[in-house]
């Protein structure tokens, strides 16, 4: 596979990056990226709710939807691809308003996701779904940083080097989805 | 199911000979769930592999392609890694097809399997995935219960499959009851519909399976049977071995590709199974699997 039409993108990242960014780039990640998913999303919530203060700064950050398998004895990360994006859109504009930038996962989002990566100058990448290993070795570091409880489910810190994903939506509307299925009405 | 396991264990208080000659101990059946466990995993069967390479191969979607070549690599590199195909390692469906000469004995059958399920999900670093109540959601810690399905055969042999599905696949699923009337072509595009509406969502290429008659469960039983039964095999009667064939036309023309980044390649496979229905229903289950299928069978 060519690596000349990927672009490298160092995480975290600014608005500025973030706005350049067009649906259908092909992008290799280098950096931090943060775990959350489901439960993590939930905690977040009350927390903020409850007027308390996260253990994390997720300003600029980009979120991995990702609910790990164990990591065996000797190993980084365990199996870690990405899981279904959908079931975090209610809370996805709670995690905009803490500065995130940038999201990670597979399938689609509402449109009002999409209407609010323009408002709030963020991207949503997906990745490859079912190929846990082979993007398990992109993980350099993993690190456990709230929530422990929940297990697979808890925030992790993971550092990573080319992690690849492709811009699914971007801050204009696009969307490599419908594009993909566009591409096909037209042959 | 299980509740029939549970009659023909009184009975056999009684009558040792009623139940047939073959003694099986039914750690025998569950330590076999362990290795099928193990080996669906961290194994690709050989036919699904088979079936990623030539898609890979024949793909002219550029993404397309690069995704399939991904999802190829995985496939080589989870054994090397020691680390399962997917984070998501699946609730375990299990289907047993039990000889009824077969004389079962030792703990019941359905905690035997638990208990070496909860084994293979801990000794494997498998992800635990199973929550104890659809509502309160608390997580059992040993992805059990698996969901058991067992049908009683002639003779004395025992046949088990396990099937790993994770969920963003299976959240695809879809069930509608046609009217008796309706035509194979709105089967057809009901198939293709669902699957372009998944689009992305149960990581396609996808193995489908659909359930047509019976009633709604077995449909939807029949559905998840459909694509355990070979990834390269058609159906035996040549009417539905059409009709399967035109659903991967219509399902492959619908553009998703290979994780819904594009391509040609949105089905790997279609595998019909059908039943004897009501003379008012018609009911079409899918099951929509995503390109990691998963799932080993064994003889016993």
């Amino acid at each position: 596979m060519s690596m000349d039409s990927w672009k490298s993108i160092i995480t975290p990242f600014d608005e500025t990056v973030a706005r350049s960014l067009r649906a259908g780039d092909h992008v290799r990640l280098s950096g931090v990226l943060f775990t959350a998913r489901d439960k993590a999303h939930e905690r977040i919530g009350r927390i903020l709710k409850e007027g308390g203060k996260l253990p994390f700064d997720l300003k600029d950050q980009v979120l991995y939807y990702v609910g790990p398998s164990p990591a065996p004895p000797g190993r980084i990360v365990g199996a870690a691809g990405p899981t279904t994006s959908s079931r975090m859109d209610p809370a996805t504009e709670m995690m905009l308003k803490l500065g995130v930038r940038g999201f990670i996962g597979k399938g689609k989002r509402s449109d009002h996701v999409i209407s609010l990566l323009g408002q709030y100058g963020a991207v949503y990448f997906g990745t490859y779904g079912g190929a846990a290993v082979y993007l398990s070795r992109c993980i350099t570091s993993s690190r456990l940083v709230a929530f422990e409880d929940l297990g697979p489910e808890a925030v992790y810190r993971f550092e990573v080097k080319d992690f690849p994903a492709i811009v699914v939506n971007d801050t204009e509307g696009g969307d490599t989805y419908e594009a993909a299925i566009r591409r096909s009405v037209r042959l | 199911m299980r509740q029939g396991f549970q009659r023909k264990g009184d009975i056999r208080k009684g009558s040792t000979v009623f139940m047939g000659q073959r003694k099986v101990h039914t750690g025998e059946i569950g330590k076999a769930v362990y290795d099928l466990i193990y080996s669906s995993s961290f194994f690709l069967p050989a036919g699904v592999l088979v079936a990623l390479q030539g898609m890979r191969d024949g793909e002219t979607d550029r993404t397309g392609k690069e995704t399939l070549a991904v999802l190829c690599d995985n496939a080589q590199m989870a054994p090397e890694d020691r680390l399962p195909l997917c984070q998501d390692c699946g609730a375990v469906i299990v289907f047993l097809e039990l000889g009824q000469e077969v004389c079962l004995q030792g703990p019941g059958l359905g905690n035997s399997i638990n208990l070496y399920t909860a084994r293979a999900y801990e000794e494997f670093y498998l992800r635990k995935s199973i929550v104890s109540d659809p509502l309160r959601r608390v997580n059992t810690g040993t992805n059990t219960p698996c969901f058991i399905h067992t049908d009683i055969v002639e003779g004395d042999r025992i046949s088990l499959t396990v099937y790993l599905k994770g969920g963003g696949s299976e959240n695809m699923t879809r069930l509608k009851m046609f009217r008796p009337t309706a035509s194979p072509d709105e089967i057809v595009l009901f198939a293709a519909e669902s699957v372009r509406e998944a689009g992305p969502n149960p990581c396609p290429p996808v193995f489908l399976g659909i359930g047509i008659g019976g009633t709604a469960d077995a449909a939807m039983i029949n559905a998840k049977r459909a694509v355990l039964r070979g990834v390269n095999t058609s159906h035996p009667d040549p009417f539905y071995a059409h009709l399967e064939q035109r659903v991967l036309e219509a399902v492959n023309a619908t553009g998703v590709g290979p994780l819904g980044y594009g391509g040609k390649n949105t089905a790997a496979g279609v595998y019909i199974r059908e039943a004897p229905s009501h003379i008012a229903s018609l009911p079409v289950a899918l099951n929509i699997n995503c390109h990691s299928l998963r799932y080993r069978k064994i003889e016993l």
